[in-house]
């Protein structure tokens, strides 16, 4: 499987390769059609990846690079990363894929950026070196704020800044953490660290370590009150850029936290759990409240997803079996109902021209088949079981109760308080839309019917979000045995 | 006394010093500008390929007495001549548009100016007592006032000279006056010696000194007023103000050759007498370095924000890399950047990112003269729509820029700052570790700003000529492939800058 694992990131990098020459060579076209089916062979070796899970981890490998650094190319797939994996080169795919289709402007430059991406995202999950982590967690940067600069909206230089000042204090927030961890154990092992349950480091610098790690991450994840430079990033990118964005960028903030910050500082982890746990319930709180007075589309999912990711953090902080693989589980179903949202207020955005909720409405009977998918698509992400925002929100609520002291009962009430507003803001988003007499801008729409490239693009996240919540043990067996790992330390 | 003199050890100094020679000579014989440039090229490369010989067999030591040696070749000296010979080639190849100029510098003159200073830096890189250190280190500056003024009908390029003398002059003075305090408090010149003699009591005969030298309220002066000499030369904070000034004013191939290989020779002399000669006063030298390195990164940064001027703006860069450059040494401030591994560790750090560093503010200045000619380097917005008219310049500017911003695809730029702080944890300084941090976010704002006028549709008043010169195309392209390998393999100038 090793050559397998390979595969999976150089593929991408070879798409790159491809479009740079169907540049070179003046056929831009071709470039796009190449890397995508690049990105398309990539999501196949992701696929065949998860054939073989006997191993614990499944698959690994271990090259020396830069001993000085305590940096070797330490690479493998487990059950905590597999799915992220899967669900990163499937959101890459089906983004090249509407970007090629639809004939966007540039189109293989922006599929070479979003290849780009893929190949830090995925060398993210698969680290199991710290410092590797670092090094890919940096290279996910730059395309993603040339997405955003290069093909956004009329704001889009100042929020693509925005982001990358943000993003790179906390990958370099981070990068302190990992070396206090490195020079400190002597290594960037992460699974040996995680065995060991933090290499014999002190309580001190452990917390010291966690709070760093925590830090760099949560401005990621977005955890509440770091979370200032998501709503401008996914208002202002272009619609494959919020679709990965919020897919999978997040998730490396929420994947790091269960397997960095809380695999190799377990005991610092202890310590703060609580805190974080607070943040996470007024982010939950704060989103729903601000989602219920947004006027704006896009806007109100981007905030829906500081709410949802807060659940997600919510279920890190209980530190419990159920709590970790409710987290690992929202993370995906996130990805996919989010990915599916953003698609879908592109699509609305593009034949409205405006994403003003006020000038929207009477959706359904303009575009019914847009609108059933929008709806679908709310009613996923509110939750409603059966479907996968289900499982991840309310075994987080669960997880929290378990804990059976005061503060998490509180919280989990909170939290619980939290998932009322979420189906509050999506029921009014989804009245204001496709509800009421068509507004004006609905009035003046052009191409009302589903196109092939949108049915593509949209019907397999769906079918993703009804497998999920309705066969939760298809992610949730090879997560729960990982995360045991991850807790034995604590 | 009879000294024996070992040659060998000697040879990349009498080859450097030979380039200067041989470069003079053609130009007074043969007078063709493409001979003494290739002189003064073969003569460089000489240098390098003799002190990577010299290294190959083993460390050599001469100019001994009973205290320590003056000249040793050793792995790091090595390291360093090479280094600055292979600066210095590339400074050569990036003349040849200046040189070519008719109201450019003369040859010969500007080539002979350029081999003194080489001359220097390689006896700088194998020095070993203060008074030698600080006669190499003029070596390598005294030539640079002239090449700097040396724009024909150039007020500017006057004004930074005379601005740059100045400055120099006083750091210098600064610095020996240290140099003489220390040698009233021990007696002593040789780093080895100065080491053994502030260390505490010794059993050597030759020590006369009195047991507390290194409590003498004089003994600190005398380490702040060295250090603070050398630091003008690195155009640290609060000596940088010479920099941007001068940078913009001289021909820009001296401007690549001040913001490189002169910073290189301040760097390492400060290693040299700080954590060499001065080690047993690291606790208050530590201190003064980490308020200086702090200073000079937020200076730097926060100066280069505001710039529309792309030579002035790779200058406020280039200093607040020289704070990134000292920040390792900043962990001395504290009790566990002095334990001998971090020691090691913070020394090897700074070594290693003032490589890193070089190779890519080479690079850089490569893509400004290939744009540029033997032009100066304009303003910011002259270079919008670059990547158009020029993808591939565009891109090796935009991958130097994002390599100084210590970003991927920029690998090179990152590995320096993750060996920055490495080094810092180490000596657990997570506090200035977090400012390295803070600044290096900083400094993403204009990399980022200056790649983005690159993409930016737009004409600029940047035409770059039909054809880049070859000289130029070829020192940019080693630049380039030179950080892509470091970039990929950090190992190799970890691995020359610990041993």
């Amino acid at each position: 499987m090793n050559a397998v694992l390979l595969a999976v990131l150089i593929v991408p990098v070879l798409g790159i390769l491809a479009v740079a020459a169907g540049a070179w060579a003046g056929n831009r076209r071709l470039g796009a059609v190449l890397g995508t089916v690049f990105a398309g062979v990539g999501l196949f070796a992701a696929v065949a990846l998860g054939f073989d899970h006997s191993g614990r981890p499944w698959t690994r490998i271990t090259e020396e690079w830069v001993p000085q650094l305590k940096l070797s190319f330490d690479i493998g797939v487990d059950g905590v990363s597999y799915p992220l994996v899967l669900l990163s080169a499937f959101l890459t795919f089906l983004c090249c894929l509407y970007t090629a289709w639809k004939g966007t402007e540039r189109g293989d430059a922006l599929i070479a950026l979003l290849l780009a991406t893929n190949v830090g995202m995925l060398g993210v999950f698969v680290s199991y070196n710290l410092v590797l982590f670092f090094v890919f967690f940096e290279i996910v940067l730059l395309p993603m704020f040339a997405i955003i600069a290069g093909w956004g909206g009329p704001a889009r230089r100042r929020a693509a800044v925005k982001f990358a000042l943000y993003t790179l204090l906390g990958s370099l927030l981070l990068l302190v953490g990992i070396f206090v961890i490195v020079t400190q154990a002597g290594t960037g092992d992460i699974l040996a660290l995680t065995e060991s349950g933090g290499g014999g480091l002190s309580r001190g610098t452990q917390l010291l370590a966690f709070t760093l790690l925590a830090l760099g991450l949560a401005i990621k994840a977005p955890l509440w009150p770091l979370h200032s430079w998501l709503p401008d990033a996914h208002t202002e990118a272009p619609t494959v850029g919020s679709v990965i964005l919020a897919g999978v960028l997040l998730k490396m903030g929420t994947y790091g936290l269960i397997r960095v910050a809380v695999g190799v500082a377990p005991e610092g982890a202890r310590q703060a759990a609580p805190t974080l746990a607070v943040l996470a319930v007024v982010a939950i709180l704060v989103a729903g409240l601000v989602c219920l007075a947004q006027t704006e589309l896009k806007r109100l999912i981007a905030y829906s997803s500081v709410g949802h990711m807060g659940f997600v953090l919510l279920g890190i902080a209980t530190l419990t079996q159920a709590g970790l693989t409710a987290a690992l589980i929202g993370n995906v179903a996130h990805g996919l109902i989010t990915g599916l949202l953003f698609f879908l207020a592109g699509s609305v955005k593009d034949r409205a021209h405006t994403g003003e909720l006020a000038r929207l409405g009477g959706l359904r009977e303009v575009a019914p088949g847009l609108s059933g998918m929008l709806g679908f698509a709310a009613i996923a992400s509110l939750g409603l079981p059966g479907l996968a925002g289900f499982w991840g929100e309310a075994f987080a609520v669960y997880a929290a109760i378990q804990r059976d002291q005061t503060l998490w009962t509180v919280l989990a009430v909170l939290a619980a308080i939290g998932a009322a507003l979420a189906a509050a803001y999506l029921l009014r988003m989804l009245r204001l839309v496709t509800h009421g007499p068509p507004g004006e801008a609905v009035a003046g729409m052009s191409g009302t019917g589903l196109r092939a490239v949108e049915v593509t693009s949209f019907v397999p996240l769906a079918a993703g979000a009804l497998v999920v919540g309705l066969l939760p043990f298809v992610v949730q067996a090879p997560i729960g045995e990982a995360v045991s790992g991850i807790l034995q330390a604590i | 006394m009879v000294q024996s003199i070992d040659h060998v050890a000697l040879l990349p100094a009498y080859l450097a010093a030979g380039t200067a020679v041989l470069v003079l000579l053609a130009d007074l014989f043969l007078a063709r500008r493409a001979v003494t440039l290739a002189a003064a090229a073969l003569g460089t490369v000489a240098t390098a390929a003799g002190a990577l010989w010299v290294s190959s067999l083993g460390e050599r030591e001469t100019f001994c007495l009973e205290g320590g040696c003056s000249f040793v070749a050793d792995g790091t000296g090595a390291l360093v001549a090479v280094v600055f010979s292979v600066l210095t080639l590339g400074v050569v190849g990036l003349s040849w548009p200046a040189l070519r100029d008719p109201e450019g510098p003369p040859t010969g003159e500007y080539l002979f100016l350029l081999a003194c200073s080489l001359t220097g830096g390689v006896v700088l890189a194998y020095a070993r007592d203060l008074i030698t250190i600080i006669v190499a280190l003029e070596t390598l500056t005294l030539p640079l006032y002239a090449l700097v003024g040396l724009r024909r009908k150039s007020v500017a390029s006057a004004e930074s000279a005379v601005n740059l003398l100045v400055v120099s002059v006083i750091s210098s003075a600064v610095t020996l006056m240290g140099a003489a305090l220390l040698y009233a408090v021990t007696g002593a010149v040789h780093l080895d010696e100065l080491r053994r003699d502030l260390g505490g009591p010794t059993t050597d005969a030759v020590a006369t000194h009195d047991p507390g030298a290194i409590d003498l309220p004089l003994t600190s002066v005398a380490v702040m007023l060295v250090l603070v000499g050398i630091a003008f030369k690195i155009a640290a904070v609060p000596f940088h103000a010479w920099a941007p000034g001068t940078y913009d004013g001289a021909p820009l191939p001296i401007a690549a050759y001040l913001s490189t290989a002169s910073k290189l020779g301040g760097v390492f002399a400060l290693l040299l007498i700080a954590v060499g000669g001065l080690r047993p006063a690291l606790d208050r030298s530590g201190v003064l370095l980490a308020a200086i390195a702090v200073a000079t990164m937020f200076v730097g940064n926060l100066a280069a924000l505001r710039q529309t001027r792309m030579v002035r703006l790779l200058a406020f860069s280039s200093i607040a890399q020289a704070g990134y450059i000292l920040a390792p040494l900043g962990a001395f401030a504290m009790a566990a950047g002095r334990e001998e591994d971090a020691i090691t560790a913070a020394v090897a750090a700074t070594l290693a990112y003032t490589v890193f560093y070089v190779v890519l503010e080479l690079a850089a200045f490569a893509v400004v003269i290939a744009v540029r000619g033997s032009a100066q380097g304009g303003l910011i917005s002259d270079y919008a729509g670059l990547a158009r008219r020029s993808p591939v310049l565009a891109g090796a500017f935009v991958l130097a820029l994002i390599g100084l911003a210590g970003l991927p695809p920029g690998m090179a730029g990152l590995f320096a700052k993750v060996t920055v702080v490495d080094a810092l944890l180490e000596g657990e300084a997570v506090w200035l570790a977090v400012v390295v941090a803070v600044n290096a976010v900083i400094g993403l704002v204009y990399y980022v700003r200056v790649a983005g006028v690159l993409v930016r549709a737009g004409e600029g008043a940047v035409a770059p000529g039909p054809r880049v010169p070859w000289p130029v195309a070829l020192t940019l392209g080693a630049a380039t492939v030179a950080g892509v390998v470091v970039g990929f393999a950090p190992q190799l100038v970890l691995g020359a800058a610990g041993g």
